[in-house]
């Protein structure tokens, strides 16, 4: 098996962040009516931390929401044993607001998905725009993300590894490496 | 977290820590669901559950039915009085005939011991035991595990106490079986002829003074005084039942400060629990119920996920 090889380390995923809220700012002029929400786990960890960028540049607050799409997936009927579900934490009203969906890696599009149907659950929302770390590409399904902090070509046999420091104990860092050949 | 792998939910004791404790985590998780404004997840979309109740009951079937409407799961209730069993047919050969028609779970109540069990060693359908006569009722004391440690953070290392008719309470052992399991210490306390021969055997202390076991406890589990079960004459009266072990605000005055009092409803009021008490301030007896729901929704999710193959290591 290949090392895992560095594609992103700690300072280059800070500026990468840092440009998605300016992003975000620019095109929905401001914060009005903005929330993030993170898809768990990691998905979570970068919303908190766009949440942070976006009240170091405009000094405001938006609420951050969590939420967890296990129950919603397209494989529960597939799967030997039920995946375990975490808790949904999202303590405000969606209708109307504009939510920029925020995950760690963008794959099949499948997460995306479900968690869409989450959120419709959840509210009306003015818009939903997604926002993710990384785009592998091969998607499955019609779905791009609004704010990408890096594409990154990759083949069907490799996993992509958002490393962070609230969730991993490690500095923060992305790899890719080819998966165990069994 | 370990890895469930359980096909049928028939007691308590075959649920080991490890197992409860994910059911109270998912629970957990669940309960969020309820709140929402769209009440509904898709997660059991296409499974059929069928709720097979050979006793009364308003507050277990209910729940268990809106447990799994949230989860999108359909659900047909059978009536007993108006089924082919009052024509004659067994509880097996109904179940086996709603096993044909592809339903993957079963949910049944019944007023003798064992029925759940006969039905999981004969079908492949998940079977849930919603209380199966004076033997068990494991949801309850799921939800009674879940509602304490919601309200007090742990279980491990709580003085828990039970009072009322041990003998013929499924609740009782169900809860005996769940505390102990998760190291808490259990009294319980009843009248004498209430009291099960040998109870000591599962782990548990036993008083007949009401009050000793009120100023120890931080929780104190009141049960019904089943009137349907005191033809026998267990208790010369329900009145001097009350005056001894029912709990009020005067008794209660030798209790903890922040004791939880619980009741697995229905509730006599003015027999075992007075009015004020049910309705006081340490009362939890409606999270009981919120919570109920929440437990429901975990055991469905946990036990149809593995759609009606065999269990794993089979």
């Amino acid at each position: 098996m290949n090392p895992p090889i560095k594609i992103m380390d700690k300072e280059s995923m800070r500026r990468a962040l840092m440009r998605i809220a300016h992003e975000i700012l620019e095109k929905n002029k401001g914060v009005e009516d903005l929330c993030v929400i993170g898809i768990r786990t990691r998905g979570a960890v970068l919303a908190e931390r766009i949440q942070g960028y976006i009240k170091q540049i405009e000094g405001l607050d938006v609420p951050v929401g969590v939420l967890d799409i296990t129950l919603y997936r397209d494989d529960l009927t597939l799967v030997a044993t039920q995946p375990v579900i975490h808790e949904t934490l999202i303590h405000f009203d969606i209708t109307n607001k504009r939510v920029i969906l925020v995950d760690d890696v963008l794959f099949t599009g499948r997460t995306i998905r479900a968690a869409l149907d989450a959120l419709i659950d959840f509210g009306r929302p003015a818009t939903i725009q997604l926002a993710v770390l990384m785009d592998r590409g091969h998607r499955e399904l019609p779905i791009r993300a609004d704010y990408v902090g890096k594409n990154i070509p990759t083949s069907l046999d490799q996993d992509v590894q958002v490393i962070l420091g609230e969730t991993d104990q490690q500095e923060d860092e992305v790899v890719i490496q080819n998966k165990h050949k069994v | 977290m370990i890895e469930w792998n359980k096909h049928s939910l028939l007691d308590l004791r075959e649920l080991n820590k490890e197992e409860i404790e994910m059911v109270l985590e998912t629970a957990k998780s669940l309960k969020e669901v309820s709140l929402r404004e769209v009440k509904k997840v898709p997660a059991l979309r296409g499974k059929t559950v069928v709720l097979l109740f050979f006793e009364s009951s308003t507050r277990t079937r209910t729940s268990f039915e809106l447990a799994a409407k949230r989860l999108s799961a359909d659900t047909i209730n059978i009536a007993v009085n108006n089924s082919a069993m009052s024509k004659g047919e067994s509880v097996l050969d109904t179940a086996r005939n709603l096993e044909a028609m592809n339903v993957d779970m079963i949910v049944v109540r019944h007023a003798c011991a064992g029925v759940p069990n006969l039905l999981a060693q004969n079908l492949k359908t998940s079977i849930v035991n919603a209380g199966d006569g004076c033997r068990e009722h494991p949801t309850q004391a799921l939800l009674d595990l879940f509602t304490i440690k919601e309200k007090l953070g742990r279980i491990e290392g709580l003085k828990v106490g039970i009072v009322g008719d041990i003998l013929h309470s499924r609740v009782a052992r169900s809860n005996i079986m769940g505390f102990t399991k998760l190291g808490a210490e259990v009294t319980v306390c009843g009248p004498s002829t209430l009291m099960p021969p040998g109870i000591e055997s599962t782990g548990v202390k036993v008083t007949y003074n009401v009050l000793e076991l009120i100023e120890q406890c931080d929780v104190l589990m009141v049960l019904r005084i089943q009137q349907e079960r005191q033809r026998d004459k267990y208790l010369p009266s329900i009145r001097e039942y009350a005056r001894m072990f029912g709990i009020n605000k005067e008794k209660l005055r030798h209790a903890k400060k922040d004791i939880l009092i619980m009741h697995p409803g229905p509730t006599n009021r003015g027999v075992e629990l007075s009015a004020e008490v049910a309705d006081g301030e340490y009362s939890v007896i409606l999270d009981q119920v919120a919570n109920g729901l929440a437990i429901r929704m975990a055991v469905l999710y946990l036990l149809l996920g593995t759609h009606g193959k065999a269990p794993a290591g089979e």
